[in-house]
């Protein structure tokens, strides 16, 4: 089970995170997100100070979820971009590296022909970025700030002290 | 799945609440969103039907505070337990790193209980995931009820691998954080392993 594990360090982030700036930037959106299809949230950039951003992830890979389901149920693989239409703001779901969604949220500043532009080419950078951070993660290679793990040092007394109310 | 953000020093752990319908998932879910503190928690979702029965999933992110210079965050999820939903129960219990079974304590749902822990299992395994090593607590609610079976005969039959088992009355508190404890240490000593 180990493996299913999703480790996310520094020097990672900030590459997707500079991704997603400059996808924001081009698209005119108000705000993006890199969530794990498991529904945690791993980068975000923009007005994100105006949304609830653990529930958007949660709901965005229940969403994703559900999705995926309903196009096997039909025989296909998957749909691989949503769209919703709001009155003012409109959310843009797609798969990137296979393993995470990409949610834009836009209004009248941008429109759809725009973010599905801009997120066909932020997609291609992402793969490379998940590509890689896959190849590390098989070879097993030593990580900055990785060895050892803060975690093999867990005593009973830190996780006890979690739990006192 | 355990998410662990070395950039922002965060654990995000993900406990699945199973069972059968009715048998109080969401109130364990609504008793701990009640009694944390606001800046412990964030909003608790709950897709539901109109008449209150679960339809997708219920979910309550809730911090327990920092281990060695990392927040740990768990994500609490509860599936729907009707019979019916079993694809959207599938799909809940994608990346879990824990597991708790809230059993009704009702003789008349024994059988419900046993089928549900049957699905568990099953759905379990369609995601490679194995109940036998999975972080996993048993949960006996409605222990108030006057049709209430003995705890022994409970645990007999459900019982899957000599999992911690706690007694709960869920609307009044009675159990639900000493169960949640439970399986939170389960995940962190796995954590801990790795």
């Amino acid at each position: 089970m180990a493996s299913m594990d999703l480790v996310l360090y520094e020097e990672e982030i900030h590459l997707l995170e500079e991704v997603l700036q400059r996808l924001r930037h081009d698209s005119n959106a108000r705000a993006v997100f890199l969530i794990d299809k498991y529904g945690q949230q791993m980068a975000s950039e923009g007005e994100i100070e105006n949304f609830d951003t653990t529930s958007l992830a949660s709901l965005t890979a229940g969403n994703v979820a559900a999705t995926d389901s309903l196009a096997r149920l039909i025989g296909e693989r998957e749909f691989s971009v949503l769209f919703h239409e709001g009155e003012r703001d409109h959310i843009h779901i797609s798969i990137v590296g296979k393993r995470a969604i990409l949610l834009v949220i836009f209004d009248e500043r941008s429109s759809l022909g725009l973010v599905r532009l801009r997120v066909k080419r932020a997609s291609g950078e992402f793969d490379k970025i998940f590509e890689t951070m896959a190849e590390k993660a098989v070879a097993g290679a030593p990580r900055p700030g990785s060895a050892p793990t803060p975690f093999s040092e867990i005593t009973d007394d830190d996780i006890d002290a979690l739990f006192s109310d | 799945m355990t998410f662990i953000n070395y950039a922002a020093k965060e654990i995000n752990c993900k406990i699945v609440y199973y069972g059968p319908g009715l048998g109080g998932k969401t109130t364990n879910l609504q008793y701990i969103y009640s009694k944390t503190s606001p800046e412990a928690k964030g909003k608790m979702i709950s897709l539901a039907t109109e008449t209150d029965r679960t339809l997708f999933f219920d979910f309550l992110p809730l911090d327990l505070g920092t281990i060695r210079g990392f927040t740990t965050r768990f994500h609490l999820y509860t599936v729907p337990g009707q019979v019916f939903y079993d694809a959207s129960r599938k799909l809940i219990l994608k990346g879990a790193d824990g597991v708790i079974f809230v059993a009704d304590s009702q003789k008349e749902r024994m059988e419900s209980n046993v089928e549900s822990i049957r699905n568990l299992e099953t759905n379990l395994k369609q995601h490679g995931l194995d109940l036998a090593v999975l972080p996993y607590a048993l949960q006996f609610n409605k222990r108030d009820l006057a049709n209430a079976m003995p705890t022994d005969e409970l645990y007999r039959v459900l019982n899957y691998k000599r999992e911690p088992t706690f007694e709960a009355i869920a609307p009044n508190g009675k159990g639900v954080f000493d169960t949640l404890k439970s399986v939170a240490k389960q995940i962190l000593v796995e954590l801990r392993k790795r």
